[in-house]
């Protein structure tokens, strides 16, 4: 084999790059800037596929390690590698990217070049927080990536964009900076920012429970977990439909990321001590938001609280290990709620991403979001209503779509921890097929409403195209999750051996 | 006895004094109405002195003058950091009193003079010096801030900074002198070992101590010694705001740390606490009152006073990493201010000074470039990566953290996102909105090339931050 290339860098550079080089072109060559845009993201995309297929599923380990010293004076170091949590959500993103840049394909006409451009930069940025492996690189991505995202619901969003998109900064800047105070108290017992080290620390109950604590504001917010998840629903509405897209796919599991990279290793005792906390919240999060769902009249904001809902249950996922450990004390079951949850998270990336974009190829025909303003759109729109049929089932958790996977798999495995959190979790299969499948029958079903409707236009190739994309992967992941759960299974298996252990000194 | 060794220690400041003497002469007979002479020259002299500054980089610490004058590694650092940017200054205001037909060399003779106050200030070893050279920079100020005879807000800025200024610097000389009363002696080594010696003094001490810290808070403007800042900020034609807001801020970072840690460091405890006080002060008010400004000149005053807030968290760590903090912060933040001022002035035309909110709206649609430097100011203001800005609060929450203030660190993140607030409205009002003129901006090539250059340094120093930060730790840490 030739000299190893450093793959990380390349996912997080090229994009960033690529990002710069179409900003460069400007507005003045619109059919350049869209296929650089999409060259750029597509081999980003490919980069990301040798991660899987070079990735060795036998061990735990972090891969494709780089290290080269950033900041000596301090031991910050550039430090990349992945393991069974990252590469999946690495490629998500990537995934995601292609997606997002060909859904803006026609549909912005005001600075195009900038709107591509922060979705690549933001693409190499949140590559950077899945692969970093020092807490400050980590931070320094994990901030950086809100100045894109601020400013794509800002300039391209709806009409209350700047009180949304000021709310989302303001929202996850709060919770962040606590995060930032957490590592430096780290640093100054470990003496070193490397998670990986940061993991081996042994810390006291009191501040292991502070740190939880200060995880939690940043981690919660982004998930975003009940009570602070109102910024979500102002951002989703008013946010371009590109910037739904990543919002869901990515954003948000960014939050279910740092739990399992952060909280649960480093402060384990901690997370013990907030169990049922965590497991509560979860639990409120899927039930109570499912029936906030069920009113809304807005399609964005339905699918915005579905999202919320769902993402209880990844959290739901990786919380309830303890619970099942304590009542059973075999590691497997444990182990099935993490792998659960994080199927959950790559599953609902596709699901909620492609529910948006669906919504977006109506709202570019008829520019309204509201329910009431549709009807009957299969009769104009038939094929574009086979695809959402087949999300809005995904998003219920029909059997044989990725959404049954994840959903099942913690569902089981929270039975063994015991019955009602398992009967309260299994709520969502009804309350989220009652306000999807209400949604899609109001919309789509029907005569034809008004003039808009009967006007409208079936999706053209291009937008068959992502949207078979994303069936593909819907399906895949339902039909055959194998290889993703060989991925991530050694590393979820070390990191529950990892977190019953405890580091109270 | 005055030695040679004296002379070449000195020699930058000797340099200093006599190119702005002869630049004062060479202005009262040049006939030009642009004064090209006269700025070109004061830029050569800055530019001669910082050459002279690091070319007498001492190997060791060296005193003079019967140790009352030092050159170490900090005093170096900053009078070259000092000297580069009133260059930029200079080079920003000269565009702007060439836009509104305001040239006078006496801004460029006076703002020489305020130079070489600030370096020996840097470098002062001995209580008197410190206040010799805050003298010097403070009169320079004033006569600054009132050069606009005709205007009205300029000679009532004057009037409050001149009346303010002077009794600040009284209090400080009552402080010095019963600091004098109490140790004997003026020279800061000697003062520092005699204090420890004079514990049973302890009352007379900290009463000199406190006169000491209002000299100084009011120098840098921390909470309540601030009043002041707000109004000389709006009041004063852009130009001596921008020089205002810079390089002082540097000298009065340096007089803190000789004066507080050379020479009163017996006393780490009692300053330590009343620092604490003025920084969560400034914080609160800087960054609260920020929010409800209009105007961009004192929406920046406000933010100035949040960020002395920050800087005195690093003293206040009270350990040398801290004092390196520190002195990272207040670079970081002069490199700032200077850049957001210059945006100021590039928007401003002849009869219109360009400093409210709203002239701002829109700038991405009339100047995208200049826009997203300014995007890149405000978010290093607000302390988001990847910005330089990011590194200066991360430093010195690190070092607050360190010496045990965890929950100091929680309130100072806690205002920094309230700080947020403002810088990001900013961004909105130029990405978000209609601008309300689409008027085209004029600048020159020279102004449009430094500025963007000072607004790229934040990002590029931003992603590599380790040269500087290793600068300031060999600085301050022995």
């Amino acid at each position: 084999m030739p000299a190893e290339l450093p793959l990380l860098s390349l996912l997080i550079w090229a994009p960033i790059l690529g990002g710069i080089w179409v900003l460069y072109a400007g507005d003045r060559q619109e059919m350049t800037v869209k296929y650089l845009a999409l060259g750029v993201s597509l081999i980003t995309f490919l980069l990301s596929t040798l991660l899987y297929t070079r990735f060795d599923t036998s061990t735990y380990e972090m891969q494709f390690v780089e290290f080269t010293p950033w900041i000596e004076a301090f031991g910050i170091n550039y430090h990349l590698g992945v393991d069974g949590i990252s590469v999946p959500l690495i490629i998500l993103t990537t995934f995601t990217t292609m997606l997002v840049v060909l859904a803006g394909w026609e549909v912005i006409e005001n600075r195009l070049s900038q709107y591509m451009a922060a979705f690549l930069i933001m693409e190499g940025l949140m590559n950077g927080v899945f692969a970093a492996l020092d807490a400050i690189l980590f931070y320094f991505f994990w901030e950086a990536m809100l100045i894109p995202m601020f400013l794509i619901i800002g300039i391209w969003g709806g009409p209350r964009r700047v009180y949304a998109t000021i709310k989302f900064f303001l929202y996850t800047f709060l919770g962040s900076v606590f995060m930032l105070v957490a590592f430096l108290y780290l640093y100054s017992e470990a003496n070193s920012f490397n998670i990986l080290e940061l993991h081996e620390l042994q810390i006291g109950l009191t501040a292991q429970k502070l740190i939880f604590i200060a995880f939690l504001l940043a981690f919660a917010v982004k998930v975003p977990m009940w009570p602070v998840h109102t910024w979500l629903p102002d951002a989703h509405v008013e946010a371009p439909t590109g910037g739904s897209v990543i919002l869901a796919a990515i954003l948000l599991k960014m939050g279910g990321y740092g739990f399992l990279r952060f909280s649960l290793p480093i402060a384990p005792d901690a997370s013990l001590a907030f169990d049922d906390f965590m497991i509560a919240l979860s639990l409120i999060a899927i039930v109570y938001i499912g029936f906030v769902a069920l009113v809304q009249q807005d399609m964005k904001k339905l699918i915005a609280y579905s999202s919320i809902s769902h993402m209880g249950f990844a959290t739901l996922g990786f919380f309830i290990g303890y619970s099942i450990y304590a009542v059973t004390g075999a590691t497997g079951g444990a182990v099935m709620g993490l792998e659960g949850g994080m199927m959950q998270m790559i599953s609902h990336g596709f699901i909620s991403g492609a529910l948006f974009l669906c919504v977006g190829v109506m709202y570019d025909r008829v520019h309204s979001r509201e329910i009431k303003d549709y009807g009957g759109v299969v009769n104009t729109m038939p094929v574009f209503a086979a695809f959402m049929m087949l999300f809005a089932m995904a998003n219920s958790g029909l059997p044989g779509t990725s959404g049954f996977v994840g959903e099942f798999l913690v569902i089981l495995s929270s039975y063994q921890a015991s019955f009602w959190i398992a009967f309260m979790a299994a709520t969502i299969l009804v309350l989220g097929s009652a306000y999807t499948l209400w949604m899609y029958k109001r919309v789509i079903f029907g005569d034809i409403a008004n003039e808009n409707v009967a006007e409208l236009q079936d999706i053209d190739s291009r937008e068959t195209l992502i949207l078979a994309l994303l069936v593909i992967a819907v399906l895949l992941f339902g039909l055959w999750p194998a290889p993703m759960f060989e991925i991530m299974h050694p590393t979820m298996e070390h990191l529950f051996e990892h977190i019953t252990q405890s580091k109270v000194i | 006895m005055i030695l040679q060794s004296d002379i070449v220690l000195l020699l930058p400041e000797i340099t200093l004094l006599s190119l702005a003497c002869a630049v004062l002469i060479i202005d009262t007979f040049s006939r030009d109405p642009l004064r090209n002479v006269t700025y070109l020259l004061g830029q050569l002299s800055l530019l001669i002195t910082a050459i002279l500054v690091i070319y007498l980089y001492p190997d060791e610490t060296t005193y003079a003058f019967g140790n009352s004058f030092v050159s170490d590694s900090m005093s170096t650092v900053l009078k070259a950091v000092i000297c580069v940017i009133t260059f930029v200054v200079f080079l920003y205001s000269h565009d702007y009193l060439k836009k509104h037909e305001w040239m006078k060399g006496e801004y460029f003779v006076l703002g020489l003079f305020a130079v070489l106050g600030m370096m020996v200030m840097v470098s002062a070893y001995s209580l008197l010096i410190v206040y010799l050279g805050l003298e010097l920079l403070s009169l320079s100020l004033y006569a600054m801030v009132a050069m606009h005879r005709e205007s009205q807000s300029a000679s009532e800025a004057a009037m409050k900074y001149f009346v303010l200024g002077s009794m600040a610097s009284g209090m400080l000389l009552y402080g010095i002198s019963i600091l004098y009363g109490v140790t004997g002696s003026l020279e800061l080594d000697a003062l520092a070992i005699q204090i420890s010696e004079h514990s049973e003094h302890g009352i007379l001490l900290v009463f000199g101590l406190v006169f000491v810290i209002v000299g100084i808070a009011f120098k840098l403007g921390a909470v309540p010694f601030h009043m002041w800042i707000p109004d000389v900020y709006q009041g004063a034609p852009t130009s001596v705001t921008l020089f205002i807001s810079s390089a002082p801020k540097i000298a009065a970072f340096a007089m803190a740390i000789r004066l507080l840690v050379n020479g009163m460091h017996p006393l780490l405890g009692d300053w330590q606490e009343i620092l604490i006080i003025l920084s969560v002060l400034s914080m609160a008010t800087g960054n609260i009152i920020a929010i409800s400004q209009s105007n961009i000149k004192r929406m920046l005053a406000y933010s100035t006073i949040a960020h002395i807030g920050f800087l005195l968290l690093g003293l206040l760590s009270g350990s040398q990493e801290g004092f390196a903090a520190a002195m990272f912060y207040v670079i970081t933040y002069a490199l700032m201010s200077t850049g957001a001022f210059g945006i100021v002035i590039l928007l401003s035309r002849r009869g219109f000074e360009s400093d409210n909110l709203d002239d701002i709206k829109g700038l991405a649609e009339r100047n995208p470039w200049f826009a997203f430097i300014m995007l890149i100011l405000m978010f290093s203001l607000t302390g988001a990566p990847p910005f330089l800005g990011f590194w200066a609060k991360w430093f010195v929450l690190k070092e607050v953290v360190a010496s045990g203030y965890v929950w100091l660190a929680a309130v100072a993140v806690l205002f920094a996102i309230i700080g947020a607030y403002y810088y990001i409205r900013i961004v909105k009002l130029m990405y978000f909105d209609k601008p309300e003129t689409m008027t085209a901006i004029k600048a020159s090539q020279q102004m449009r090339f430094a500025l963007s250059i000072n607004g790229l340094a934040l990002l590029i120093i931003g992603l590599m931050p380790g040269l500087l930060m290793s600068l300031c730790i060999t600085a301050l840490v022995q």
